[in-house]
C-alpha cells in the first residue's frame, strides 16, 4: 500500500498535469487576472499611489516627470503584492476544478480501488501548485518587461521562489479542502474569494500604516502581511526582520490544517448516485 | 494474490445486511450467496435499493448492520483488501471526459502498477475486445453513451479483477452496445470471473444469470435460477382475440375467475396463468361451449415480470412503493 503512495501521487500528478497541458486556458485566466490588476495599479494609479509612498516630490504639483519616477517606485513596492494575489486567485480555480472532477465518476472509480490514500488529493495539490508556479512566471515576465527591477541578489531570488512555492501549497491545500467541502461547482467558485481579497487588505498596495484602526490591525495580522513583506524585501531589498519566520510559519500551518480538512473531506464524501 | 484468488467459500456472502438513509430504511434484512465464476442479477424497481446494495459491496458505503464478505473479505475491516479484488462499473460513468479513451485505460494500468510494456498491450487487447480501436485517440466527451460505456466496463477489467459489479450496465444502452455487454459477461464467466449485476430489465436478468434476485423495497421477495422463479407462477398468459364486443363480453363472463384483463379498445382478453397446453384446451373448450367466436390466439410463455406480479403485486417497471 504505502510502497505505491509515490507511484500513485505520480500518477494522478500527471493526470492533472495533462489536463492542464491540454485546457491551459485555466493557467492563462490565473495569470491574466494579477497582470490586469497589475497594469491597472501600476498606470492608472501608480502615479498618485507611488506619491504617497514619500518616495518622491508629491502626486500634487509634482508634475509629470515626477509621476514618472513615483510611477516606478509604485511599480517596485506593489510587484511583491500582485505575485500574491496571483497565488490567491490560482485558488479559484483549484477550488473548482476539484469540486468538478468530485462529481466526475470517475472518483467513485478511484475510491473503489486498492489505490494509496490521499494519492487523488495530493495530485490536486501539486498539479495546482504547478499552475500557480506557471502563471507566477508569466506576471514576472510582465512585471519585468514594465520596468521591475529586483535590487537584491540571486539567493534572495531563490528563498523568494520558495517562499511563493510555500504560498502556493498553503493555498492550493486549502483549496483543495474547499472544493471538496463545496456541494456544487458553484459555491465552489465562490468559497476561494476571500482569499484574493485578502492581499488587499494588508500591506501589498499602500502600507498598512496608513489605515484606520481595526482595519489597520487586521491588515497587521493576517498571513499575507508577513508574506509580502519578506517577500518584498528578498525582491527590493526593504528590512525584512520577523516577517520570514512567520511567512513560512502560516504557510505551514495553513498547508496543515487544510490537509487534514481535505482528508477527511474526501474520505467522507457521498456517493453520487445515478438519475 | 494467489491466495486471496483460490478463496474456497462463496465469491460473495451477505447475512442481515441493513442500510438507512435518514429515516428511510433502504435495505432491511438482507441475505446473499454468490458462487465463485457465476452471474448473479440483483432484480427490483427503481429505488428498491439496488445501487445501495452495490455500493456496500465496493466499499463506497458502510451499512449499518450486517456482515458483507467479498472475496472471503470483510468489507468493512479490510475494505482495500476487497478492492484488490473487485471491479466496478456503475450507472454514474467513470471515465474521464477530458482524456482520450486511450489515456482513460493507461490511467488504470498506472494505478494497477501494471509495467509499461504489460500496461500498454493490455490496454490494446480491451481495445479490441470492446469494439473501440477506431475512437481510442479522440476524447471521451465526442463519444458517444454506449462508447462511454463499454470503455467504463473495459476500464473495470484493467485490474483483472476477480469480481465484477456492473450496476444495470445495460441502461440507455443502443442494441450493438448491449450485445457487446452481454458477450463480455458471458466470456468473463467463461474465465472464472463472478459477475454480480443489478438491473431493472427483467427480460436481461432472464439471459445471462444464473442465479437471481428480486429485491423489493429492501427486502429479497425471491431467489433462485430463472426457471426456479419461473416455477412460482403457473406460467403465461394466453391472449384472445375477438370480432366484435359482444363476444369480448360473454367470454369475460365465461372466463371470470380467473381474473382476466379486458382490452377493450382492440377487443382482446388477457388471462394469465393459463399458458399450459392442458389449461389452454379447456380455456378454449369451455368458450365453445359458450358460443363464443375467438378470432385469435396468442401463447406467451412465462417471464419473470410474471413472477415480480405475483410476487410483488406490481409490475417490474414500477417504482417501488416509498417505505
Amino acid at each position: 500500500m504505502t510502497a505505491h503512495a509515490l507511484a500513485d501521487t505520480v500518477t494522478m500528478l500527471r493526470r492533472s498535469l495533462r489536463r492542464m497541458r491540454r485546457y491551459p486556458s485555466l493557467t492563462l485566466f490565473i495569470a491574466g487576472i494579477p497582470v490586469v490588476l497589475m497594469l491597472l495599479f501600476v498606470y492608472v494609479f501608480g502615479g498618485t499611489l507611488g506619491a504617497g509612498l514619500g518616495s518622491s516630490g508629491g502626486a500634487l504639483g509634482g508634475g509629470a516627470a515626477n509621476a514618472g519616477l513615483d510611477r516606478d517606485a509604485y511599480l517596485a513596492y506593489v510587484v511583491p503584492g500582485i505575485l500574491l494575489i496571483g497565488v490567491a486567485g490560482a485558488g479559484h480555480g483549484t477550488a473548482i476544478s476539484v469540486a468538478m472532477d468530485m462529481t466526475a465518476g470517475i472518483i467513485a472509480r478511484f475510491r473503489t480501488m486498492a489505490i494509496a490514500r490521499g494519492s487523488v488529493l495530493a495530485g490536486h495539490i501539486l498539479g495546482s501548485v504547478v499552475q500557480t508556479l506557471l502563471a507566477t512566471v508569466i506576471v514576472v515576465i510582465v512585471a519585468l518587461a514594465i520596468g521591475f527591477r529586483p535590487t537584491t541578489g540571486p539567493l534572495d531570488w531563490l528563498a523568494a521562489t520558495g517562499l511563493i512555492v510555500l504560498a502556493a501549497v498553503a493555498v492550493s491545500t486549502l483549496c483543495v479542502a474547499l472544493g471538496l467541502a463545496a456541494n456544487s461547482v458553484e459555491t465552489a467558485s465562490n468559497s476561494p474569494m476571500f482569499l484574493t481579497l485578502l492581499p488587499f487588505l494588508g500591506s501589498g498596495f499602500v502600507p498598512a500604516s496608513t489605515m484606520p484602526g481595526p482595519l489597520r490591525w487586521f491588515a497587521e495580522n493576517q498571513p499575507f502581511t508577513p508574506l509580502n513583506e519578506a517577500l518584498r524585501g528578498l525582491l527590493i531589498g526593504t528590512p525584512i526582520g520577523g516577517t520570514g519566520l512567520l511567512a513560512v510559519a502560516w504557510c505551514v500551518g495553513v498547508a496543515a490544517l487544510g490537509l487534514i480538512w481535505a482528508l477527511r473531506l474526501y474520505e467522507r464524501l457521498p456517493v453520487r448516485v445515478g438519475g | 494474490m494467489s491466495a486471496q484468488r483460490s478463496t474456497a467459500g462463496p465469491a460473495i456472502w451477505v447475512r442481515g445486511l441493513r442500510k438507512s438513509f435518514e429515516k428511510s430504511v433502504v435495505l432491511d434484512g438482507i441475505d446473499l450467496d454468490v458462487d465463485a465464476g457465476t452471474v448473479f442479477a440483483l432484480l427490483g424497481p427503481n429505488g428498491a435499493g439496488k445501487t445501495t446494495a452495490i455500493h456496500i459491496l465496493t466499499t463506497l458505503l458502510a451499512p449499518d448492520a450486517g456482515e458483507v464478505l467479498v472475496g472471503g473479505v470483510d468489507v468493512v475491516r479490510h475494505p482495500d483488501a476487497v478492492r484488490r479484488l473487485i471491479g466496478l462499473t456503475g450507472q454514474v460513468s467513470a471515465v474521464d471526459q477530458q482524456f482520450t479513451g486511450t489515456e482513460n485505460l493507461l490511467l488504470m494500468a498506472d494505478l494497477h502498477h501494471l509495467g509499461r510494456a504489460e500496461g500498454r498491450a493490455r490496454v490494446h487487447g480491451l481495445l479490441e475486445r470492446f469494439d473501440l480501436v477506431a475512437a481510442a485517440d479522440r476524447p471521451v466527451q465526442t463519444w458517444s453513451g454506449g462508447m462511454r460505456r463499454r470503455l467504463d466496463l473495459a476500464m473495470t477489467l484493467v485490474g483483472d479483477p476477480r469480481i465484477i459489479f456492473l450496476d444495470e450496465p445495460t441502461t440507455g444502452l443502443d442494441p450493438r452496445s448491449r450485445r457487446v455487454m452481454h458477450d463480455i459477461v458471458r466470456e468473463l464467466v467463461g474465465e472464472g470471473v463472478t459477475v454480480f449485476l443489478t438491473t431493472q430489465y427483467l427480460d436481461e436478468a432472464d439471459r445471462p444469470a444464473s442465479r437471481i434476485a428480486l429485491l423489493d423495497a429492501g427486502r429479497i421477495v425471491a431467489l433462485g435460477t430463472p426457471a426456479e422463479l419461473k416455477r412460482l407462477v403457473p406460467g403465461g398468459s394466453v391472449r384472445l382475440e375477438f370480432g366484435s364486443a359482444a363476444d369480448l363480453e360473454q367470454a369475460a363472463r365465461v372466463v371470470d375467475g380467473n381474473g382476466p384483463v379486458r382490452d377493450e379498445a382492440s377487443l382482446a382478453l388477457e388471462i394469465r396463468g393459463e399458458g399450459g397446453v392442458h389449461a389452454l384446451r379447456t380455456l378454449l373448450d369451455r368458450l365453445d361451449a359458450a358460443s363464443v367466436k375467438v378470432e385469435a390466439v396468442t401463447v406467451r410463455a412465462a417471464d419473470l415480470d410474471d413472477v415480480f406480479l405475483s410476487l410483488t403485486g406490481r409490475s417490474g417497471s414500477q417504482e417501488a412503493p416509498k417505505p
